[in-house]
């Protein structure tokens, strides 16, 4: 593989935050907020929030060592905003 | 069915189309580009045993998979970002070719575009604001039944009022945690093109003690970065606790429904 494209490893180089120092949950507000689509030929979508939030009960499972987060969690859901 | 699927990361206009080489996407996979109607989407070639429907269930459940593709993509997406306005797409959207993404990239032309210079010279900030946890009730509120007579009950009444009081306290301490969140969104917003409010993080999530209250996302103008920045330097002068991150390509202003659109949709 020649090297005659280091405007590509320069574009790479121009992120403005290192990808490693973004916060994942940050990046998944952003990332998942709508829902995981899948389309193709017979659109196929798995979609959907509830999927999204079993990926998401079972990080903040597996993340959390300590603590009951019940209430806050709850808290979390009476101030969302977002749209529909 | 083929065995390969397209997986695309972000839509951007052709003419200020970067080029991909060198950057790698989720999997592993080299990122390319597919163009058509003005538009180019960068994507990448992915495997369908693990991009397909059933492979992305299972996988979504788990953690580590779903840490290193939102990198990979968002690496994707930031490197095309800084260079162009961009329309990053969700985490995980895959199409079965790439005669299907241009297709969309025709059907929706209009869509992309409008969005496209809604986002030119504007970037994403994310705030977060945290309860203080010793938040003090509303004064004047409080000092209305219990405060005056305090030093004349005797300790029974004492203890009982100072308990209804904590409880109370309790339930000021959110609707002031509440009321503040809704000062600074509105602050912030009122400096912004665009305001949206994502779910506040669990603690768990946050690595915070301390409830989040607002997980708000600003479009700013560029050239108003200094203004918002100035904002969120007088909130926290007012006592705010605040978080800031970003700039953010636009994420949270570019949610295309790319799945109810298509004809075919199946939702």
């Amino acid at each position: 593989m020649t090297h005659e494209g280091p405007r590509g490893a320069a574009l790479a180089a121009e992120g403005r935050l290192p990808p490693e120092r973004v916060a994942l949950v940050d990046l998944l507000d952003r990332l998942l907020a709508g829902g995981v689509t899948v389309n193709g030929d017979v659109v196929l979508s798995i979609a959907d929030i509830d999927l999204v939030q079993i990926s998401l009960r079972l990080l903040i499972m597996s993340v959390r060592e300590s603590g009951p987060a019940g209430r806050e969690t709850r808290h979390g859901r009476e101030i969302w905003h977002g749209p529909p | 069915m083929p065995d390969t699927g397209t997986y695309v990361y972000a839509i951007i206009r052709d003419a200020d189309a970067p080029d991909p080489a060198g950057l790698t996407g989720v999997a592993d996979t080299p990122v390319r580009t597919v163009a058509d109607a003005g538009l180019v989407a960068y994507v990448s070639t992915v495997p369908l045993d693990r991009f397909g429907e059933e492979p992305l269930r299972r996988s979504l459940e788990d953690l580590d998979w779903v840490g290193e593709t939102a990198r990979a993509h968002h690496r994707v997406v930031e490197a095309v970002a800084g260079t162009a306005p961009t329309a990053p797409v969700r985490l995980v959207t895959v199409y079965s070719g790439d005669e299907q993404v241009r297709e969309l990239l025709r059907d929706r032309r209009e869509d992309f575009t409008a969005l496209l210079s809604q986002v030119a010279g504007r970037s994403e900030w994310g705030v977060k604001a945290y309860a203080r946890r010793e938040t003090a009730p509303p004064p004047g509120e409080e000092s209305a039944g219990t405060a005056g007579a305090a030093g004349s009950d005797s300790p029974g009444i004492a203890y009982l009022k100072r308990r209804r009081a904590s409880l109370r306290g309790r339930e000021d301490a959110w609707r002031v945690a509440a009321g503040q969140a809704e000062h600074v969104h509105t602050a912030l917003a009122a400096v912004s093109v665009a305001s949206r409010r994502h779910r506040a993080q669990d603690p768990s999530l946050s690595g915070r003690e301390e409830a989040m209250v607002l997980n708000g996302a600003y479009l700013v103008d560029d050239d108003r970065g200094g203004e918002f920045a100035a904002v969120v330097d007088s909130l926290r002068g007012q006592g705010a606790d605040i978080e800031l991150t970003g700039p953010w390509a636009p994420y949270s202003f570019t949610a295309l429904d790319l799945g109810t659109a298509d004809a075919g949709g199946v939702r």
